[in-house]
């Protein structure tokens, strides 16, 4: 938990209102070892949100992908011009 | 943390409801990617990604100017975008409203960051819209548009086979 407290960067109390509404519905999962709980994450549950994500995502990779050519192109002609812009 | 060689992939979150944020980093200054994504001609060559070939792409880059691009996607059909200028700052910030021609009532207001740091610049886009059901409509339309240009390429390779026989 004071892992968890420092990594998101959030106040205890709120941490723990997080957790529970995730362990509420199954995608965090919680054991105790001596005086600490251990939190683990339940990523089967988070794929169909990942997959439904995923194809958006990649046509944003494909259009950066022509961008990226665009760009080296752009900074090659602005070597050629001596460091002027056009 | 990662150092990257190369440019990296998109990365699409959903911060909130009615929000999606996709952030990429490009080997280049904020400068070239400002100009690559407001210049017409330029815009032309990146913008359909595999999906197709820009046909069109108007740009009136100050405040309250329009811009317009359309698309010839890979199965022929054309989608079209428009929206206007709300905020610039050359090289760094770009707020515009957006509208799918397809989807005229779910009106996004998106606002391009563009941070540049040891010549590498980061770019986020983030998306507002009106509803979380027009949030999940744009998140489907990559998939809808996936499946649309698969069933195309179904389909002439389906016409290629008939014309063989």
């Amino acid at each position: 938990m004071n892992d968890l407290v420092r990594l998101v960067g959030l106040a205890q109390p709120l941490v723990s209102k997080h957790l529970r509404v995730l362990r509420e519905v199954g995608l965090v999962g919680v054991r105790e070892e001596g005086r600490q709980r251990m939190y683990s994450v339940n990523g089967q549950l988070l794929k169909p949100i990942h997959d439904w994500v995923k194809t958006y995502e990649r046509s944003w990779s494909k259009r950066f992908d022509r961008l990226d050519v665009v760009l080296e192109e752009l900074k090659e002609m602005k070597e050629d011009d001596g460091g002027k812009d056009e | 943390m990662v150092v990257k060689t190369s440019s990296g992939t998109a990365v699409v979150t959903l911060p909130t409801d009615t929000q999606i944020l996709i952030t990429r980093e490009f080997n280049a200054p904020g400068h070239l990617v400002y100009k690559a994504y407001t210049t017409p001609e330029l815009i032309k060559r990146w913008w359909s990604g595999d999906r197709g070939e820009v046909t069109l792409a108007e740009v009136d880059l100050r405040v309250g100017g329009r811009w317009r691009y359309v698309m010839k996607a890979n199965g022929g059909f054309e989608v079209g975008f428009h929206g206007e200028y709300r905020e610039i700052v050359p090289n760094e910030r770009l707020v515009t409203t957006e509208v799918y021609e397809g989807m005229p009532e779910g009106e996004a207001v998106v606002t391009h960051t563009f941070s540049e740091k040891d010549g590498r610049t980061t770019l986020t886009i983030l998306m507002l819209l009106p509803s979380q059901a027009d949030r999940d409509a744009v998140i489907n339309s990559g998939m809808e548009g996936g499946m649309q240009e698969s069933m195309d390429h179904l389909e002439q390779v389906a016409v290629s086979l008939s014309r063989r026989t």
